[in-house]
């Protein structure tokens, strides 16, 4: 028995102390510095309870603002990259020519990291969209970036050109479980496309679907790259997500123990979302 | 017949526009790459021939953003954070499912739990913490990614793992093997297909990495590459011709090895995403 415990701890104990060290103990150190007035260099900070809690949720606060900007990005995304990643699984499948060159394509941009991507699209959006709107003589495609709303746009575009391919993906594994012989007795009993569509494929699909939305609502809600990269919050932090804006009231303006607070709101969130995924996945397996 | 072949066309060509509308955002960046600021100010949609080529954007752009040096960083850190990650996490998580003991579980679900901590939450202490523990370097970086790698890639062998007879072993334990020899020579083998899903999931991540190497590396020689275009971007904003290279070179990379490793990387991302 001691020989075994042994044993135990060699193979266990390295990862283990490791992830204590670098997970754990910070994620306790945060909840405590939560509620201090850490300012990042006094190593014994005062303990003030819950006034930083008070404080990021006082009314017109940048930590509220934040907060809506991110849930509307979310809501947004959560649709653009699950329908266009979903159309685009349905493409590819449907037996087209050059389909394994099509979804190396589409599946690309996920590759590169987020902090690149968004320099790239900061170069399309201000030079080529204003370049393309001079040229065709539409104002909308002018001034990129440079307001809240294409500020927002922007990030909703970016975020959608890199996941949808991700997406598709998980989609085409999910379609090609779908039993052909379904299908076909559903085309003998004459059934049209939209009608498989909607009574066969998206119904069989669904516990796809649930992995989906949330992968990428949970995504969305942690996006910081491409924030910082694309608009850097800007313009005057309208576009500023709720992890910049934790890294901003930290290494900009020194609140250390306000950040703390809206990190562990950040991961109340995240965490909700996280484990309603689980619950619905866990549900749609008993089903099946 | 005629109708479906008709339908299979249109599919084919939809198909294809829409690729190419994908592709475009990093084809305009590349050939802007090749022009002088002037020829990107006065179209950005031509092609760059004639006065306004300019490929030493280039040469300029490699050298300021000290490339190969940058390169050889991501590199290292990259390579060896896989390689710490998928030693100590496949020994851990074998150990974790053929020892059936209440403590064996607690410690498997608080690294499962652990998956619902972003990263954002612990940040600020962690920076804190690691400069009392002088890990405030490379080597301190790899430690960190073992640290942040370890939930996701145990739950991943332990899901595997649990799948694999445990006759073999006890074969080899009773033909006198000590455990290591069994793991190393009997079991590790066996992992093949899962260890490249964790390989390929965790250099992604750590290659692709800013906020981290941001937080924890403080010397210019130690930059990775996303942690040097950022701050070649801050120097140079609006220097576009100089950008857009530095863009295109920080690319490659990854780009080169998505070519070779295309099949690996799209069922490995794809196992990562379910669990």
């Amino acid at each position: 028995m001691k020989n075994s415990k042994f044993w135990f701890f060699t193979f266990v104990g390295p990862v283990l102390v490791t992830f204590i060290i670098v997970v754990i103990i910070p994620t306790l150190m945060g909840i405590y510095f939560s509620f201090t007035n850490w300012d990042g260099i006094n190593h014994n900070p005062d303990w003030i309870g819950l006034s930083n809690y008070f404080a990021i949720f006082e009314r017109g606060g940048d930590f509220l603002d934040s907060f809506v900007f991110t849930a509307k990005f979310a809501a947004t995304t959560v649709v653009t990259i699950n329908l266009i990643g979903f159309g685009l699984a349905l493409l590819v499948t449907g037996k087209i020519k050059y389909s394994n060159a099509v979804r190396s394509v589409f599946f690309m941009p996920n590759l590169i990291g987020g902090l690149i991507l968004g320099f790239v699209w900061q170069f399309i959006f201000t030079n080529v969209f204003s370049h393309v709107g001079g040229v065709l003589g539409l104002d909308f495609l002018q001034g990129w970036l440079a307001t809240t709303a294409t500020g927002f746009w922007g990030l909703v575009i970016v975020m959608t050109w890199q996941l949808s391919g991700y997406m598709m993906i998980i989609y085409i594994a999910a379609l090609q479980n779908i039993p052909k012989s379904l299908i076909e007795a559903a085309e003998i009993d004459g059934a049209t496309s939209w009608q498989k569509l909607t009574g066969i494929t998206i119904p069989l699909v669904a516990p796809a679907l649930t992995i989906g939305l949330f992968l990428t609502l949970s995504n969305s809600f942690k996006l910081f790259d491409q924030n910082l990269s694309l608009t850097g919050g800007g313009p005057f932090n309208s576009t500023e997500m709720l992890a910049l804006n934790i890294f901003r009231t930290a290494f900009v303006f020194s609140q250390f123990g306000r950040a703390q607070a809206k990190a562990v709101v950040f991961l109340i969130v995240v965490a909700i979302i996280t484990l309603t995924q689980i619950y619905f996945s866990k549900r749609k397996e008993v089903e099946m | 017949m005629g109708r479906k072949n008709n339908k299979r066309t249109i599919l084919s060509v939809v198909a294809i526009i829409l690729s190419a509308i994908f592709l475009s955002p990093l084809f305009i960046v590349l050939t802007n790459s090749f022009k002088t600021r002037k020829g990107i100010f006065l179209d950005v949609l031509s092609l760059p021939f004639g006065e306004f080529f300019n490929p030493i954007n280039y040469v300029i752009a490699f050298e300021r953003l000290n490339f190969l040096n940058a390169f050889k960083n991501s590199m290292l850190i990259t390579v060896i954070s896989v390689v710490v990650i998928i030693i100590f996490t496949s020994s851990a998580a074998w150990m974790l499912v053929r020892t059936k003991s209440k403590m064996s579980t607690f410690i498997f679900f608080m690294f499962a739990g652990a998956m619902l901590i972003p990263f954002q939450s612990v940040m600020l202490p962690l920076v804190r913490w690691m400069g009392i523990l002088g890990f405030l370097n490379p080597r301190g970086l790899i430690f960190m990614y073992l640290g942040f790698g370890s939930s996701l890639s145990i739950i991943l062998y332990h899901g595997f793992i649990k799948n694999i007879p445990k006759e073999l072993e006890e074969a080899a334990t009773i033909d006198g093997c000590n455990k290591f020899q069994v793991f190393w020579y009997i079991v590790f083998p066996l992992l093949k297909p899962i260890t490249m899903t964790v390989a390929i999931l965790n250099s992604m991540w750590i290659w692709n990495d800013f906020l981290l190497p941001q937080l924890v590396i403080n010397r210019a020689e130690w930059h990775t590459i996303p942690l040097r275009m950022f701050f070649f971007f801050g120097q140079f904003a609006k220097e576009w011709d100089l950008g857009l290279a530095g863009l295109t070179i920080s690319m490659i990379p990854i780009i080169v090895f998505y070519i070779f490793a295309q099949r690996y990387i799209v069922k490995g991302l794809m196992e990562g995403s379910i669990k």
